[in-house]
C-alpha cells in the first residue's frame, strides 16, 4: 500500500476520517503496540472469552459537531453507535459504560437534553448504562463535550459472526443510505434545506433480532457509519479478498437526501450511517431476510443492494441502470462538497 | 440509486442513442487503432461519464478523452499559493469552493492549511461567502473565485451586490477563466480530436452560438451537451453522425437549458463586472483573453490589490506530461508518472490533482 | 464547473426565490434571472437561477424515433 501521508510526523484531522489513512495508524501505531489474538482491526466489536461462554466489548467515542441536530444528538449517538457495533458481532447488547468529558462552561441545560438522550435511547436498545465517569477540562480544551462509550453483549448460545463475507452472498442494506451524514453535514455548515435533513441514529437489536431464523445463513454484519457504504464494502472484500458488485438502482435513498446529495455534488455511498445495517448473508436466506427485515420500523426500505463473487479480488465495483459500470474506491479522506 | 431524475425514461433513451451509436460506428473509417475521438471539456462531463460507466458503452472505435475543463485543475500554482499565504492571515476568513481544497501545493492544501487553524471555509456559493462578510464586519473576507462562464456571472452578481450595500470587508481572488480562447489554441495547434463535446451549462450563460466557432473556424464537428446520460449519449450520436456525413456544425443537443443567444443578462453582467486578460493555465501556459479580471469601477474589490500577500510559487514537476493529455496526444496512461508517482492520492500534476481530471477519472476508471 | 440542479420555483422574494427539488427546499437568487416567476422549472448552479428549462419531451421523443427508424433499429 502506497504511503500517501500528509505529514507523517504527527496526527491530522484525516486519520480520523475512516479511510485509508485511518487504517494506516491502526495498522502502524496501534496493532504493532498492543495488537493480540482479541483486538481485530477488521471488526467492529471483540469476542472475547467470559465463564459461561464469549462476551462481545466494544468502545466508541462520540466528537460529534453540532452536537444536537434533528434526528438526535450526541448522547443517542453515543448509546446507539456502540449499541449498533455490538449488534455486527451477532451478540445482544446488555450493559454500557458511559465516560464524559466536559468542557467547563457548558450549560447545564445541554448536558441534562444530553442525558436524556442518552437514557430514551438506553430504554429503546435495552441496555443499561452501568458505569460512569466524568471529568471537566478548562474552557477550549474540548469542544463542550466528548463522549465515550463502551458496550458488552451476550450470545445467548449462538456462534459469534465470524464477520466475513463469502463467495456468492447477497448484500442487504436495511434501509437508505446516507441520511445521517448528509443531514449533519447540512446541520454543520447551515445549508439551509427545508424540511432540514434528518439523521437516522437508532439502535438496530431490534430490527436484527428479527433475523434470528435465519442467523446460522448470516456471514457478516456492520453498519456503515464514517466512509459509509464504499468503506465497509471495501473492508470486507479486501478481508476476504472477494468481490462485491452492487446494483445501484436498489440502493434505497430518501428522496430529499437524495436532491441534497445532488446539489452538493456528494457520492451518497461514502456519507455515514448511523441507523442501517449492512448484511452478509447465503443468498437463499435473503428473501426471507427481507420480509422479515420489512416487519420492523426501521427495515420497512430494506433492498437487497449487491452480490459477492470471486473476481476481481478485493475491489467493489457498482453497476447501473444504464448498463455502465464504475469502480467504487474506498474513500480517500473527507468528503467535501463540489460545485463541478 | 434510485432518486436518480429521468431514470426510466433515461434509461431507455440512452440505451436507443447507444444503439444508434453502435450502429453507425460500424460504418466510419476509423478503428481501435485509430478510432473517433471527442473532447470533452468541461469537469461535470468528466465525472458524468465516469459516474455512469458511459465510456466502456460505447464501440471500440469510438475513444472519449478529457480536455482542460476541470477549472480546478487548470487553476495555476500561483492562484492557489496567492489564497494560501492569505489564509495565514489572521484577520482573514477565506472562502472557497470544496472543489479547491485538496489540491496541493508544494506539500500543503487549503485543507492542510484548515486543519493548521487558517480560518478557511467551504462555501457553496459565492452569495455564502459574501454572507459570511455581512455577519462578520470585524473580518476581512476573501471569496477564491475559480470556473468558467458558468460560475463568473455568480461572483459578478455577488460584487454588484456588494457594491450597492457598500460591503467594504468583502474581496475577491479573481482567477475565473474562458473557454473559447484555450479551444482555439489547442485546435490550432493541431491535434488528434476529431470532435468537440461543449459544455451545457456554460452554453446555458453563453448561448450555443459561443461554440459555433468549433465548426466555422477549427472545422471540427461540435455538440453542446448536458449532462444526463442519455444527455451525453445524445451528443456522442451527433457528432458520429457528423463524422459519418463528413458534416462540420455545432449542434445544440441540450435544448432544454440552452438557447441560441443564452442567457443575455448574465452576459451583460459579467461584461459590467469583468474584462478579458491574458490567463495562465496550469500543465497548459498562458493564453491571453483566456481570463477575466476584475474591470475598473469594481477594481477595490480585487483581493490581490488590497492585501499585497507575499508569497512563493514552487516550481512545477517537469516529468507531468498533463500538457499533452489535455491536448489529447496522449491518453493519460501513456504519461512515465501516472499510477506511479502521480495517483489521486498524491498528485504531481493538473489532470490528477481533482476528481473530475482526466487522469484522476482515468485512474478510477482503471480495468476492474 | 458545471454542476447544475434543476428544480421548481415554489415562491420569489425580491431577489431570492425558494426552489423545490424532489421535495427538499433551499433558496436561490434570482439575480441572473430577473423574470423567474412560481412553478418555472429552473437550472440551479452554486446558489444561482442560471437558465429557464424548457423540457419538450414530445419533441425529443418524436427526434429520437425519427433516427431510429431512418436506421431500421
Amino acid at each position: 500500500m502506497s504511503m500517501i501521508n500528509v505529514n507523517d510526523q504527527t496526527v491530522i484531522l484525516e486519520h480520523g476520517s475512516g479511510g485509508k489513512l485511518y487504517h494506516q495508524l491502526i495498522e502502524q501505531v496501534f496493532m504493532p503496540a498492543f495488537g493480540n489474538r482479541y483486538l481485530d482491526g477488521t471488526q467492529d466489536a471483540a469476542v472475547c472469552e467470559g465463564d459461561g461462554g464469549p462476551l462481545a466489548l466494544t468502545t466508541d467515542s462520540f466528537v460529534v459537531q453540532p452536537r444536537f441536530f434533528c434526528g438526535g444528538d450526541i448522547g443517542r449517538l453515543a448509546v446507539c453507535g456502540t449499541v449498533n457495533d455490538i449488534v455486527t458481532s451477532g451478540a445482544e447488547p446488555k450493559y454500557l459504560t458511559l465516560g464524559m468529558i466536559l468542557e467547563h462552561g457548558l450549560p447545564l441545560a445541554q448536558l441534562r437534553r444530553i442525558c436524556e438522550s442518552i437514557a430514551t435511547a438506553a430504554t429503546e436498545a435495552g441496555v443499561y448504562i452501568v458505569s460512569g465517569d466524568t471529568k471537566v477540562v478548562e474552557a477550549g480544551a474540548c469542544d463542550g463535550i466528548f463522549i465515550n462509550t463502551a458496550g458488552c453483549g451476550l450470545f445467548g448460545g449462538r456462534r459469534p459472526l465470524a464477520g466475513k463475507v463469502q463467495a456468492g452472498d447477497s448484500i442487504i442494506c436495511t434501509g437508505s443510505l446516507g441520511d445521517h451524514g448528509l443531514a449533519l453535514l447540512a446541520a454543520r455548515e447551515e445549508l439551509g434545506f427545508d424540511p432540514p435533513l434528518t439523521s437516522d441514529v437508532a439502535p438496530l437489536n431490534g430490527l436484527i433480532r428479527r433475523l434470528e431464523p435465519l442467523y446460522d445463513a448470516i456471514h457478516a454484519l456492520r453498519d456503515p457509519t464514517r466512509g459509509g457504504a464504499a468503506a465497509t464494502l471495501n473492508e470486507w472484500a479486501e478481508a476476504a479478498q472477494l468481490a462485491i458488485c452492487l446494483d445501484e438502482s436498489s440502493i434505497p435513498v430518501r428522496p430529499q437526501t437524495g436532491a441534497a446529495a445532488q446539489l452538493l455534488g456528494m457520492d451518497l455511498l461514502y456519507a455515514a450511517n448511523e441507523g442501517k445495517m449492512l448484511i452478509a448473508l447465503a443468498p437463499e436466506a435473503a428473501e426471507q431476510a427481507l420480509e422479515l427485515l420489512h416487519g420492523h420500523p426501521l427495515g420497512r426500505m430494506a433492498a437487497l443492494i449487491g452480490t459477492v463473487s470471486e473476481q476481481p479480488r478485493g475491489r467493489v465495483w457498482a453497476e447501473n441502470a444504464y448498463g455502465g459500470q464504475r469502480i467504487i474506491d474506498p474513500p480517500a479522506g473527507l468528503q467535501l462538497p463540489r460545485i463541478c | 440509486m434510485a432518486y436518480e431524475r429521468g431514470q426510466n425514461g433515461g434509461t431507455d433513451i440512452f440505451a436507443a442513442y447507444i444503439r444508434l451509436i453502435g450502429g453507425l460506428a460500424q460504418r466510419l473509417d476509423y478503428d481501435e487503432q485509430r478510432p473517433l475521438t471527442l473532447m470533452e471539456v468541461c469537469g461535470t462531463h468528466t465525472m458524468s461519464i465516469y459516474r455512469w460507466g458511459i465510456k466502456r458503452l460505447l464501440p471500440d472505435n469510438i475513444r472519449l478523452i478529457s480536455g482542460p475543463g476541470c477549472p480546478v485543475c487548470v487553476t495555476p500554482e500561483q492562484t492557489l499559493a496567492q489564497a494560501l499565504a492569505l489564509s495565514e492571515r489572521p484577520e482573514l476568513t477565506l472562502a472557497s469552493f470544496g472543489d479547491m481544497l485538496r489540491v496541493p501545493l508544494g506539500g500543503r492544501s487549503l485543507l492542510s492549511a484548515r486543519q493548521q487553524g487558517a480560518d478557511i471555509r467551504i462555501v457553496l456559493s459565492p452569495l455564502d461567502a459574501m454572507q459570511i462578510a455581512i455577519d462578520e464586519p470585524a473580518r476581512q473576507v476573501v471569496f477564491l473565485a475559480v470556473g468558467f462562464e458558468t460560475t463568473a456571472p455568480l461572483t459578478a452578481a455577488v460584487l454588484e451586490q456588494a457594491r450597492e450595500r457598500h460591503i467594504d470587508n468583502f474581496s475577491v481572488i479573481a482567477a475565473h477563466k474562458t473557454m473559447p480562447p484555450v479551444i482555439r489554441a489547442l485546435f490550432s495547434e493541431g491535434t488528434a480530436v476529431d470532435g468537440l463535446i461543449c459544455p451545457g451549462h456554460v452554453a446555458a450563460i453563453t448561448g450555443a452560438r459561443a461554440f459555433d466557432f468549433v465548426a466555422s473556424e477549427l472545422h471540427k464537428p461540435s455538440a453542446v451537451a448536458g449532462f444526463e446520460p442519455a444527455d451525453i449519449a445524445k451528443a456522442i450520436y451527433a457528432l458520429v453522425k457528423q463524422a459519418a456525413q463528413r458534416r462540420c456544425v455545432n449542434e445544440n443537443c441540450y435544448r432544454r437549458a440552452v438557447s441560441e443567444a443564452g442567457n443575455v443578462h448574465a452576459q451583460a453582467l459579467l461584461r459590467r463586472v469583468f474584462e478579458p486578460a491574458a490567463a495562465e493555465w496550469r500543465g497548459l501556459g498562458s493564453f491571453a483573453d483566456s481570463g477575466l479580471t476584475l474591470s475598473a469601477p469594481y477594481a477595490d474589490f480585487d483581493a490581490l490589490a488590497r492585501f499585497a500577500p507575499s508569497y512563493e510559487t514552487p516550481p512545477a514537476q517537469t516529468a507531468c506530461r498533463c500538457g499533452d493529455v489535455l491536448r489529447g496526444r496522449i491518453s493519460a496512461g501513456d504519461c512515465p508518472l501516472f499510477g506511479g508517482v502521480c495517483t489521486p492520492q498524491q498528485p504531481q500534476g493538473a489532470c490528477m490533482v481533482s476528481a473530475e481530471g482526466g487522469c484522476a477519472a482515468a485512474y478510477k476508471y482503471r480495468e476492474r | 464547473m458545471c454542476l447544475a440542479i434543476g428544480g421548481t420555483v415554489v415562491s420569489v422574494n425580491e431577489d431570492m426565490a425558494v426552489i423545490d427539488y424532489n421535495g427538499l427546499r433551499k433558496q436561490a437568487s434570482t439575480r441572473l434571472l430577473p423574470d423567474t416567476a412560481v412553478g418555472d422549472e429552473v437550472l440551479v448552479h452554486a446558489g444561482f437561477i442560471i437558465q429557464k428549462l424548457n423540457a419538450d419531451e414530445a419533441a425529443e421523443l418524436a427526434e429520437l424515433d425519427r433516427e431510429l427508424r431512418s436506421y431500421g433499429l
